[in-house]
């Protein structure tokens, strides 16, 4: 049922500082709300518990895009529009230019934000991989002080994650460290816009003299949170790209990942999807191309 | 960006612009801009279709972006410029995307029509010439149970060759 919006308690503080002290003083007690693509769907549906929400969209500290020397940090309230319109960004990272292309149509990704995506915590969300990839970093801010954290360790399970009641995540950083990686992103979904994935990945590897030097594979949907596959990774190093890896792939990666049955598809179909996926990264991996 | 602070439940005044007019409500912050739009002022082209975002029927313009007016709480549009498919004729005179969408069939029973022409309004102006995958694109937020979306397609095409967001 319709939510009645007298029943709620909405707050526009305006700046970083005076949003920070809110939470502070009542740590808990608010639910912020960027652009609303996630939190004002709750909403509609009566499905939000918050009763009193705190709007940090438009606050300025969150919605830059700095270019630093050895680093980009996104402030958190970036919208996916603003992210692939940025041309460093967008050069430098192509993964996460793609997934900010798959994030929803045109309308969402003008409100839809990578914070936003971050703390909803999808197992699903188009962006996540490639950050998982790309090793980004998390600046959280708090009136107490902030702190960075590597953002593979901020997801501990499904929907929870290391954030205190006080806190937002001020941005998200990203260090141009695989600029001579190839790069592979694929969505499969039942269709490319709007429609939450059945399975997405992102993946960067490095290939020399036919062997696997460095390589790095994040999955969504197959498992409570956004997956790096580590293990994967792991037996893949080293190895010669040549067809009698593809079965070491795909055991390796059925072994890591935990998908299960939901309304988008199964847990079968995932797991023999990721396999694909990652043989088919292995073979452009092995082409020297591209793929995203 | 500047928004007013609220620290209790009952209605506030918030003022935007809406088809260049200044206009203010008395609204509970987390009314939906689309019903203060339906509702209070009585503009009733942005269309409730899914109301989670998914259909674009409800799409306006905000500070010149393409929003779904849906999941748009009204206080974030306090200060915003906001164009609905009223604020697009002069008069009876449609605009040049308006009567492609007539020419070529871009419209059947007329409750996507707003919202597609607001989202191809949008794309013309971000990228006046567009390939057919470019309009696929900006119009894929867009759902649209009559046409088949090939005249909607049409319609922004020969637009944008009669030089509409150029």
């Amino acid at each position: 049922m319709r939510s009645d919006p007298a029943e709620y308690e909405l707050v526009a503080p305006g700046n970083l500082q005076a949003a920070l002290s809110l939470l502070a003083n009542d740590p808990g007690a608010w639910l912020p709300i960027a652009g609303g693509t996630d939190v004002m769907v709750q909403y509609a549906a009566g499905n939000l518990p918050a009763r009193k929400l705190l709007s940090i969209w438009g606050l300025p500290e969150l919605r830059q895009i700095e270019v630093l020397p050895g680093e980009i940090r996104i402030g958190a309230g970036c919208t996916y529009s603003e992210l692939r319109e940025h041309k460093t960004l967008t050069g430098e990272f192509p993964l996460l230019a793609r997934a900010a292309r798959w994030t929803g149509g045109i309308a969402n990704q003008n409100r839809g934000t990578l914070g936003g995506n971050i703390v909803n915590a999808s197992p699903a969300a188009d962006s996540l991989p490639s950050l998982l990839v790309y090793e980004a970093e998390l600046i959280l801010a708090s009136v107490r002080s902030e702190r960075r954290m590597p953002y593979r360790e901020f997801h501990t399970g499904y929907k929870k994650m290391k954030l205190a009641p006080d806190e937002l995540i001020r941005a998200i950083c990203l260090q141009p460290r695989f600029s001579t990686h190839v790069s592979y992103a694929r969505k499969v979904g039942a269709r490319n816009a709007q429609a939450i994935s059945k399975i997405c990945i992102a993946a960067l590897g490095k290939a020399a003299g036919g062997l696997v030097e460095d390589v790095r594979i994040a999955l969504g949907s197959v498992a409570p949170i956004p997956l790096r596959l580590v293990e994967t990774e792991k037996s893949l190093r080293g190895k010669r790209i040549e067809p009698a890896l593809v079965r070491l792939a795909r055991e390796a990666v059925a072994a890591e990942i935990r998908p299960i049955d939901d309304i988008r598809s199964t847990a079968n179909y995932r797991s023999i999807v990721a396999g694909n996926l990652v043989v088919e990264f292995l073979q452009k991996l092995g082409a020297g191309r591209n793929f995203t | 960006m500047s928004l007013p602070v609220t620290h209790d439940r009952r209605k506030c005044e918030i003022s935007f612009t809406v088809n260049g007019v200044p206009t203010t409500v008395d609204a509970y912050p987390m009314e939906r801009l689309l019903d203060v739009l339906r509702e209070e002022l009585g503009l009733t082209g942005a269309k409730e279709g899914c109301g989670e975002g998914e259909c674009g029927s409800c799409s306006v313009l905000m500070d010149g972006r393409l929003v779904n007016s849906c999941l748009v709480p009204v206080l974030q549009a306090s200060g915003a410029n906001v164009v609905t498919i009223e604020g697009i004729a002069q008069g009876a005179n449609l605009d040049a995307l308006q009567e492609a969408f007539l020419e070529f069939g871009g419209t059947q029973c007329g409750i996507c029509t707003p919202g597609m022409v607001m989202a191809a309004r949008y794309l013309l102006s971000k990228n006046p010439h567009p390939t057919t995958e470019e309009i696929q694109e900006g119009l894929s937020g867009n759902l649209c149970r009559c046409t088949g979306y090939i005249q909607i397609f049409d319609a922004v095409a020969n637009a944008a060759r009669r030089g509409f967001g150029a």
